[in-house]
């Protein structure tokens, strides 16, 4: 689309009284193509598998780009299992975490774009940082099949989304710990970046997909985008700034 | 084959703080400069528009504005018994890569270096004496003392506009400025920031135990301001969206928006971006640069023939284009010699994160780049710190420089990382911690320094840059003394809980500490132990002039951009020295 074809759609759209809103990506109520209740559900088979689309309520937006269905289900319980829902605030699935990891990995982050990938290639120290020859998106190709096997074969032949709740968060614990035998990869690699980018897409601006509805920010008090603070910060000094937070959308 | 283009008079590399000011200094002359910048051009608007420029994941964990390390970066050890590993994503450092370079997305903490940071080897043997210093530290004076760059600090003070409260105006001492600094000859050319509630804390506590607490000096407008050469800044708005992030106020001050136009406006400056400059090409007997080698975007080569020829591309480059260069001697750690590579150093951090109670509101996001309450009392030159076994110091602060939730997330130790328990102590901490931090000084040593690496090479086939660097035992002590003034500041501050964060054992390239790396082309008045003698002249090729950090023999307790944008300042009237009578400006 040119410039001109752009300023031309955006005025048609102002014209019938349809904002961005409508159109740009979802930050509404739409959940994840997985829902949380079929995260939770042990050994139940993700939507996606079945041959037919599921029922298309959700926006373009909601849809996986770059895991297949076994993947997205087993990031889908991962995030589930770092980012639960609870009676603090919205769980990491229900902020969209898991779309925004799929969208980060089918663009460019994802191909390791700002990433120097040019060998040889050696184990460094940990002052040395990563050095594995994965941009982020092959890391986790290949953490989901490591962590599969892995549950495969020491949790009564179950993968990580088919466990229990509760023996999630303890295989999840000895990812981190660097306890779990990945045949490919260093499990810390996985477990980093996972920790890492389910963080972002939590607390990111919910044009990227997570923090549906600003509701992460909500819960913690960060006003988000909004930062115009020259009269506020002398007004607010030592009490509470309530305020509904707002993203860049809401601003734009 | 390169294109052989037509001369020019002087060709400037890198055009962020100090390539910016070079440039707009030396077009007075009305000689033809050509300025070449490896990344785009930038402009405030449409760049850096509100409020797509609030983007936390885009600029400060995806680094849009900063190096792309597929193409260029450096390899890293500790020490040379290890194999050197490339940098293979941003971490430690950010530099800058487009017109203004790091300068647009630095915070804006303006500092003048204090006058013991300037010649630390005359004034440690004057009041200790020559066995005072530890094995393997290098030690070294400028040549350039602190009353010789004054005019120069001040001089880029007014260009940035920037906000503080004078301590030492010309020798008297002023409570609520900083009383360690040296005498100035005015005040700020802008009242300080208003300051938060963990600034507010920070100075109560600091004076309740007899230090010296003052506002920091800042870069970030706090009033709408002109500065000498009639550009405009906007008034700051504590955005909070401000290191890591160019400003949608023009109200940081910035090269891209004072001297580049500057400069641009002017019939005898070109500027040429998407020009990367591959290598300064000498003459036979290597001791004259002829021209230098770029790449266009399409990677197309060019050679551009010059008069003479100014780095000015960021510490790390600016040393990177000398080794692949040959200007001047490559240092050798095993016996000592040469220059090039020489006295590397970073900074070493530690201090407290202060937990408070539900009814104490920082409100973290309320902030600015450059937004702090300071003391001074223990930086390298205000106390006796080899009483304490360490020589050096560190500025101790609160920042209140923004609380964005991807990368501010304070909780107490012995949380988990995730689950139900991780998300309470966030929700119940967010707004209620503050830090205060210790940037501590690091001194120059034999066995730190920057060389080429024989492995890995960059996209254009050159090799990278190794960097073999790691923390000493000297800067240990001096980061574990601060750390407990720190706990003790925190202690006074009444919180519930504080959390001492001690001295690192190694120095990691992987978590992000600071854009402040120094030395590698230092100034001096030695050629066996300096680069470039004290007018940022190179001592083996006198028609290249180097600029930034790397001129720095060692680190200080505080932020380089006050002495790079000083020195930056001072270099373009000694280059009009010597474009009057070309030569070495300095007896070699
Ligand atoms: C996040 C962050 C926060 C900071 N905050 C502060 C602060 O608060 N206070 C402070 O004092 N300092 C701060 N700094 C440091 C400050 O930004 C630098 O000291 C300053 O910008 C250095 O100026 P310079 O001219 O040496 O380099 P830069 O301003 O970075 O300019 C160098 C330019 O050279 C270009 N270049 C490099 N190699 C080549 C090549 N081969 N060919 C062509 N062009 C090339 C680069 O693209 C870049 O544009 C911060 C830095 C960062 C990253
Ligand atoms: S904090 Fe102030 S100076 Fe920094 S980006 Fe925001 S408005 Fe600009």
């Amino acid at each position: 689309m040119s410039d001109h074809e752009g300023m031309r759609r955006r005025d048609v759209l102002k014209g019938i009284g349809i904002t961005s809103a409508a159109v740009g990506i979802a930050t509404t109520a739409a959940p994840p193509v997985l829902t949380e209740a079929q995260a939770q559900t042990p050994a139940q088979e993700p939507p996606h598998a079945h041959p037919h689309p599921p029922e298309r309520h959700a926006d373009a937006a909601d849809i996986f780009r770059y895991f297949t269905p076994p993947e997205a289900a087993t990031v889908t319980a991962l995030v589930d299992t770092l980012i639960p829902k609870d009676d603090v605030g919205p769980g990491g699935v229900e902020a969209g975490v898991p779309i925004f990891i799929d969208h980060e990995l089918a663009g460019a982050y994802g191909r390791g774009a700002r990433m120097f990938l040019n060998g040889p290639f050696a184990q460094g120290t940990p002052q040395q940082g990563y050095q594995l020859p994965l941009p982020p998106a092959d890391l986790y190709r290949v953490g989901i099949a490591d962590l599969n096997a892995w549950c495969v074969k020491t949790r009564d032949g179950k993968r990580f989304d088919q466990l229990p709740v509760a023996d999630r968060a303890v295989a999840l614990k000895a990812l981190e710990a660097g306890q779990a035998e990945f045949a490919q990869i260093p499990p810390r690699a996985f477990f980093n970046i996972l920790l890492q980018n389910t963080m972002e897409g939590y607390f990111a601006d919910p044009i990227y997909g997570g923090n549906r509805n600003n509701a992460v920010w909500a819960m913690i008090g960060f006003p988000g985008a909004i930062g115009m603070y020259e009269e506020d910060i002398e007004k607010y000094r030592n009490k509470q700034y309530v305020v509904a937070p707002k993203s860049i959308q809401d601003l734009s | 084959m390169a294109t052989k283009l037509k001369a020019a008079d002087i060709v400037i590399v890198g055009l962020g703080w100090t390539g910016g000011i070079l440039a707009k200094e030396l077009a007075e002359t009305g000689l033809s400069i050509v300025v070449l910048e490896r990344g785009k051009p930038r402009d405030t608007n449409p760049d850096f528009a509100y409020p797509h420029v609030h983007d936390e994941l885009k600029y400060a964990q995806r680094h849009e504005l900063m190096q792309d390390v597929s193409r260029e970066t450096l390899t890293f050890r500790n020490n040379s018994n290890e194999t050197a590993l490339p940098m293979r994503q941003l971490g430690s450092f950010l530099p800058g890569e487009g017109v203004g370079g790091a300068g647009v997305h630095w915070n804006g903490v303006t500092w003048r270096w204090l006058p013991w940071d300037h010649e630390p080897e005359k004034m440690t043997i004057a009041r200790y004496g020559k066995s005072a210093l530890p094995e393997g530290m290098q030690l070294q004076d400028w040549g350039v003392s602190y009353d010789e760059l004054e005019p120069y600090y001040d001089k880029f003070e007014y260009l940035c506009g920037v906000g503080g409260k004078a301590g030492n105006l010309g020798g008297k001492k002023i409570d609520g400025g900083n009383v360690f600094e040296g005498a100035r000859k005015r005040d700020y050319p802008n009242p300080p920031m208003i300051q938060t509630h963990a600034g507010d804390l920070f100075e109560k506590a600091a004076r309740s135990l007899g230090y010296h607490p003052f506002p920091g000096p800042s870069a970030n407008m706090t009033q709408s301001y002109i500065n000498p050469d009639g550009v405009a800044f906007g008034s700051c708005h504590y955005c909070g969206y401000c290191e890591r992030f160019g400003c949608e106020m023009n109200a940081k001050a910035s090269a891209h928006f004072t001297v580049i136009p500057l400069a641009a406006a002017k019939k005898n400056v070109e500027i040429r971006t998407d020009s990367r400059v591959m290598k300064v090409n000498l003459d036979s007997s290597n001791k004259r640069a002829e021209s230098v080698t770029y790449l266009d975007a399409a990677g197309r080569e060019f050679e551009q023939p010059g008069g003479m020829v100014i780095l000015a591309a960021y510490a790390l480059s600016n040393v990177h284009l000398m080794l692949l260069s040959g200007i001047g001697k490559p240092y050798n750690p095993t016996t000592g010699t040469g220059v090039v590579g020489r006295n590397y150093a970073y900074q070493i951090g530690s201090g407290a994160n202060v937990f408070f109670d539900e009814k104490t509101w920082m409100n973290p996001f309320m902030g600015a780049g450059a937004l702090a309450m300071n003391i001074d009392d223990f930086n390298t030159g205000s106390f006796d710190h080899l009483k304490e076994g360490f020589i050096g110091g560190g500025g101790i602060s609160t920042p209140s420089a923004g609380g964005r939730p991807i990368g501010f997330r304070p909780v107490p130790p012995g949380t988990p990382g995730w689950g139900t328990d991780w998300k309470r102590a966030v929700v119940r901490h967010y707004n209620h911690t503050l830090a205060v931090v210790n940037q501590g000084s690091v001194m120059g040593y034999r066995q730190n320094y920057l060389d080429l690496d024989p492995t890995y090479r960059d996209r254009y086939g050159r090799p990278l840059m190794r960097m073999t660097f790691d923390y000493q035992q000297n800067e240990q002590k001096q980061a574990n003394y601060l750390a407990d003034i720190c706990v003790n500041i925190g202690n006074a501050m009444g919180a519930e809980r504080v959390a001492r964060r001690g001295a690192p054992q190694r120095y990691s390239i992987v978590p992000y500490q600071s854009t402040h790396n120094t030395g590698g082309a230092v100034l001096g008045t030695d050629p066996t132990r300096s680069a470039l003698n004290p007018f940022s002249q190179t001592w083996d090729v006198s028609n290249v002039f180097v600029t930034g950090a790397c001129s720095f023999p060692q680190n200080a307790g505080k932020n380089p951009t006050g002495p790079v944008g000083a020195l930056a300042l001072r270099a373009a009237d000694s280059i009009k020295r010597y474009l009057k009578n070309p030569g070495p400006l300095a007896p070699v």
